[in-house]
């Protein structure tokens, strides 16, 4: 009766675990004698834009890099797509990926995107963009660069297509960055603060993409210093300090009526 | 960082002279000079010996450019590990590799050279079962030996240079590769290696040139190169200058080539500034 991609509202808290593209319980991160992370969970369902925020330090982060174990998450565990990433104690009070074939697999499920965008600097942005489909994903060459074209297109860099990231602006290449992510069809897309190294004129032209993919009900975990924009494209706010979140919920609950000390004084710090 | 900085990078046509300023004065006086030159070198020096030595230096380049194809490539190969396990490796295998770079860097190549063929390649004889093996053939002659020495050599200096170049590749684009679920061998094979030789090819020109002025110390173990075949122009023909000057003039066209060789790879991927 329901289409696919288009469950209304009410349906999704009937749906269980098939919803669920991510879920993090009781994440901690330890460097050295810094306690990073001090036990947070997460829940992201399909179709979610969820904005972590926080001051400089709060772990926000490291929280999304232990997603996508970039950073080993010294305790918990970590689920995409009702797969529970497996671990292992590597003998020094941390834990290691038990199975690497298992991550490399359940990475192609996470589309990161860096603040300082990481794109390959001796390839051009179409090469970029179709390196990880062919070369990850086994797709033919034909069909990645066709799937690449349409996603430049999207992000307005068809006509750069050919060019070299470091002849780009900033704001182009973060939206290389994005159609790079969008190419291998994450089921999650991954923003690490995707503004932050950007001059204030480029902001807008990433932020427009980025609430683009929101629009389209694409499941999102966003690391942004950008309040104003987390709460038009966030339908859940998070707000981390000290390693724990200390209150999340709707944007208007978060931005409008702040219950803990911390996040009044964060918000008010900010406007 | 203008277009204009980027382009001084790369040769392109308007970079070459216009044909107008071939006659300012000063440029008339050099090419005069250097016409000057080239027929006092020719007609009053003695060129007479050359026709006939024609194919034995022709031999003599095949030899000289084997030597340095061979040992470059082959030296190479060893190099991307010896760089690599300096930058990733075990602890054991980075103590290794950075001992043999250093002791080879630090010793001369024409000691190492002698090492090889008077000391192992006196020693394999006494031995029946090398004697008697499928390499024996090979191991009485002295190229062998030449290869070998050259090839450890390059293989050692390039090995620091791999190592600085895999070392410098920005951690950021090594960490994408991973986080897009890369495995080792394909974020090695895809990103960290062509992103490495890229930023290393500057520095392999240089080396190879210099690879290419190593070569005439295999004549002292008797390989017959180019230089082996100047030095026995020199021995009967009682001649000094004429087949120096000539080795200097090939010598220097090869490495003219070599470059420019190097300077279109260089420039497939175009860089900016910094």
């Amino acid at each position: 009766m329901f289409k696919t991609g288009s469950l209304p509202d009410a349906g999704r808290q009937f749906m269980t675990d098939s919803a669920q593209a991510i879920a993090v319980s009781d994440l901690h991160k330890r460097f050295g004698p810094l306690e990073v992370l001090k036990g947070v969970s997460l829940t992201a369902k399909k179709g979610d834009v969820i904005a972590i925020i926080g001051g400089s330090g709060s772990g926000k982060s490291t929280f999304l890099r232990c997603i996508n174990m970039l950073e080993l998450p010294t305790a918990g565990t970590v689920t995409i797509h009702g797969e529970t990433i497996a671990m292992k104690k590597d003998g020094h009070g941390g834990q290691l990926p038990a199975d690497r074939r298992q991550v490399q697999r359940l990475r192609t499920q996470l589309g990161m995107v860096f603040q300082s965008f990481n794109l390959w600097q001796h390839m051009t942005i179409l090469q970029n963009v179709t390196e990880v489909p062919i070369h990850v994903l086994g797709k033919s060459k034909a069909e990645a660069i066709e799937t690449a074209e349409a996603l430049l297109r999207r992000v307005g860099l068809y006509e750069k297509r050919d060019a070299y990231p470091a002849f780009l602006s900033g704001g182009q290449q973060q939206r290389a960055a994005i159609a790079r992510a969008l190419a291998i069809q994450p089921l999650v897309m991954l923003f690490d603060e995707p503004t932050s190294a950007l001059d204030p004129e480029l902001v807008g032209e990433v932020l427009n993409v980025i609430g683009d993919l929101a629009k389209e009900k694409r499941t999102m975990i966003l690391v942004t210093h950008e309040m104003k924009f987390a709460r038009e494209v966030a339908n859940h706010i998070v707000f981390l300090a000290d390693g724990l979140i200390e209150e999340q919920g709707p944007p208007d609950a978060i931005f409008g009526a702040p219950k803990s000390e911390r996040l009044k004084r964060f918000i008010s710090s900010i406007h | 960082m203008t277009e204009t900085t980027t382009h001084a990078m790369a040769l392109s046509p308007q970079d070459l002279p216009k044909a107008s300023s071939f006659f300012k004065p000063h440029r008339i006086f050099l090419m005069l000079l250097f016409a000057t030159l080239v027929f006092c070198i020719a007609w009053f020096m003695r060129w007479d010996w050359l026709p006939r030595y024609l194919p034995r230096l022709g031999s003599g380049m095949l030899v000289t450019l084997a030597m340095l194809f061979s040992t470059a490539a082959l030296g190479f190969l060893f190099a991307v590990p010896l760089g690599l396990v300096q930058v990733t490796g075990p602890r054991p295998l980075k103590w290794a590799a950075s001992w043999f770079c250093t002791i080879i860097r630090g010793t001369p190549l024409l000691l190492q050279l002698w090492l090889l063929y008077y000391g192992l390649g006196s020693l394999f004889p006494q031995f029946p079962a090398i004697r008697q093996s499928f390499l024996w053939p090979y191991l009485r002659e002295s190229w062998p030996y030449g290869v070998a020495a050259l090839t450890i050599s390059f293989a050692a200096y390039e090995g620091e240079v791999m190592r600085g170049a895999f070392a410098g590749v920005p951690a950021g684009e090594l960490e994408a590769g991973r986080a897009y679920g890369m495995s080792r061998w394909t974020l090695f094979r895809r990103i960290w290696l062509p992103r490495a030789l890229h930023r290393a090819l500057p520095t392999l020109n240089g080396e190879t040139v210099l690879q290419l002025k190593s070569t005439p110390l295999v004549a002292t173990i008797t390989v017959v190169d180019l230089y082996a075949v100047i030095s026995r122009v020199r021995q009967e023909t009682f001649l000094t200058y004429e087949p120096l000057l000539l080795l200097a003039l090939i010598y220097m066209g090869l490495t003219g080539l070599l470059v420019i060789a190097f300077k279109y790879f260089e420039n497939r991927i175009p860089t900016r500034g910094a």
